[in-house]
């Protein structure tokens, strides 16, 4: 019955969709950098998600899927196009960044230094950002997460280094009072 | 001091070795007192960078309004319906939904063509609206190989008045494609190829010339392929350009 599927399927929707709302949200600011924003954008990967939902495979990774209509339709967003318009498409074609110093990081973050790492983090171009924090805030493995970004396994490893590198670099540079 | 093993350190602490390349690591680290030193700030700043994540909190009047959206609403159960003495009320209310249900589906194509429309427009709008500009269709097209999961062909131009601007990728809901840039006496038109099984049905309709918002457009599949054209050169010129694409999608 058409009807009793149709309420199975939201029902279910539902049932994953809801408890990922907080992080969705937290990282669409982030995306953002704007309140409103990340509503717009956080209402719209729902609508998108529901709608597209029988195209979505049971046993696939959901999380992922939802992250990635929310990447993509930042992307297709305004605010996406402007963050995008200045990075080079493919990230691994961008010149290495200047290496630091080859001996052990030694950047201690207290917690009243908690807004300053915010604004390194805030200040990062958005494809390492992005990778960042599905790493360490979503704690997504590279698998998700090159699900999540649809690039290649390889790709979310050197990304991901090449974000922890710059971060560092942004952290000495202001903790250099630069 | 860095060495063979500092390159593995993160790998090592997002859990992505495997258990012998994790072990020779842990035995690396408890005899290597600058991996050691190295792995310990890594720890901390990933931490660190975990609750500084943690940012951003939506608000509980935003979360109200999403959950009413997503919520499963109390729809009519027809077989209860049938029980009850209501089944008159009940015919009502289902041909109320089918009613709904048409409007919804003619909403959802007109909403499939602005989104295509959106796109377009972003494009223009956008301060570089080609990811590869080339005027030669035997630069654009590989350039996409790689970065969408199919290929197409692309016409020759030489005796058409269209001329190749370039193209990007883009996405249609989750759906990776191609957008290719045409230009004819000035008016700039947006050609979008997707995988016709990838996109949402909403975008399977075809349809031929077809005016919205101030663009002409036309819709149609071959091979696997949905092919949108739009833009706001005359709705002859969409046509030309649909055609020499379709010319070219056969050869
Ligand atoms: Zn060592």
């Amino acid at each position: 019955m058409e009807v009793a599927d149709e309420r199975l399927n939201a029902s279910t929707f539902e049932e994953l969709a809801m408890p990922l709302f907080d992080q969705l949200f937290n990282f669409a600011h982030w995306l953002t950098q704007n309140r409103s924003e990340a509503e717009d954008l956080v209402q719209e990967t729902y609508v998108k998600a529901l709608k597209g939902f029988s195209s979505f495979q049971p046993g696939t990774n959901f999380r992922a899927w939802i992250y990635r209509i929310l990447r993509n339709t930042f992307l297709t967003s305004r605010t996406g196009l402007k963050a995008t318009a200045t990075v080079p498409l493919d990230t691994e074609d961008a010149p290495e960044l200047p290496a630091g110093p080859d001996t052990p990081e030694t950047i201690f973050i207290e917690r009243s230094q908690q807004q300053l790492l915010q604004s390194a983090i805030g200040t990062l171009p958005l494809y390492f950002r992005e990778v960042l924090l599905l790493c360490e805030v979503e704690e997504m493995s590279y698998q998700e997460i090159g699900e999540a970004l649809t690039i290649p396994i390889g790709t979310v490893m050197s990304r991901l280094s090449r974000a922890r590198k710059a971060l560092r670099e942004k952290l000495r540079q202001k903790l250099q009072g630069g | 001091m860095a060495d063979d093993f500092t390159a593995k350190l993160d790998n090592y602490l997002d859990g992505e070795l495997c258990t012998v390349e994790t072990k020779s690591v842990e035995l690396h680290v408890r005899n290597c007192p600058a991996c050691a030193a190295d792995v310990l700030s890594r720890v901390h700043l990933r931490r660190a960078v975990q609750i500084a994540g943690r940012r951003y909190q939506p608000s509980a009047e935003f979360r109200a309004r999403l959950q009413r959206q997503v919520a499963v609403r109390p729809g009519f159960s027809p077989a209860r319906a049938w029980l009850t003495a209501a089944s008159v009320i009940a015919v009502l209310l289902f041909a109320g939904m089918l009613a709904n249900y048409i409007g919804h589906q003619r909403l959802e194509r007109q909403h499939a063509f602005s989104e295509i429309a959106d796109l377009h427009v972003s494009t223009l709008a956008s301060t570089n609206p080609v990811d590869v500009v080339s005027t030669d269709r035997h630069t654009v097209k590989p350039w996409f190989q790689g970065k969408i999961p199919f290929t197409f062909n692309l016409p020759e131009l030489s005796k058409s008045e269209f001329t190749l601007l370039g193209g990007r990728v883009v996405y249609l809901e989750q759906a990776p494609g191609a957008e290719l840039i045409y230009q004819v006496r000035k008016h700039n038109i947006s050609a979008f190829i997707f995988q016709d099984g990838a996109v949402n049905p909403a975008f399977r309709a075809d349809s031929g010339p077809r005016r919205r918002l101030s663009f002409n457009a036309q819709s149609w599949s071959a091979n696997g392929l949905r092919y949108f054209v739009i833009g706001d050169a005359s709705a002859e010129d969409i046509q030309k350009l649909a055609d020499l694409l379709k010319d070219a999608a056969r050869s």
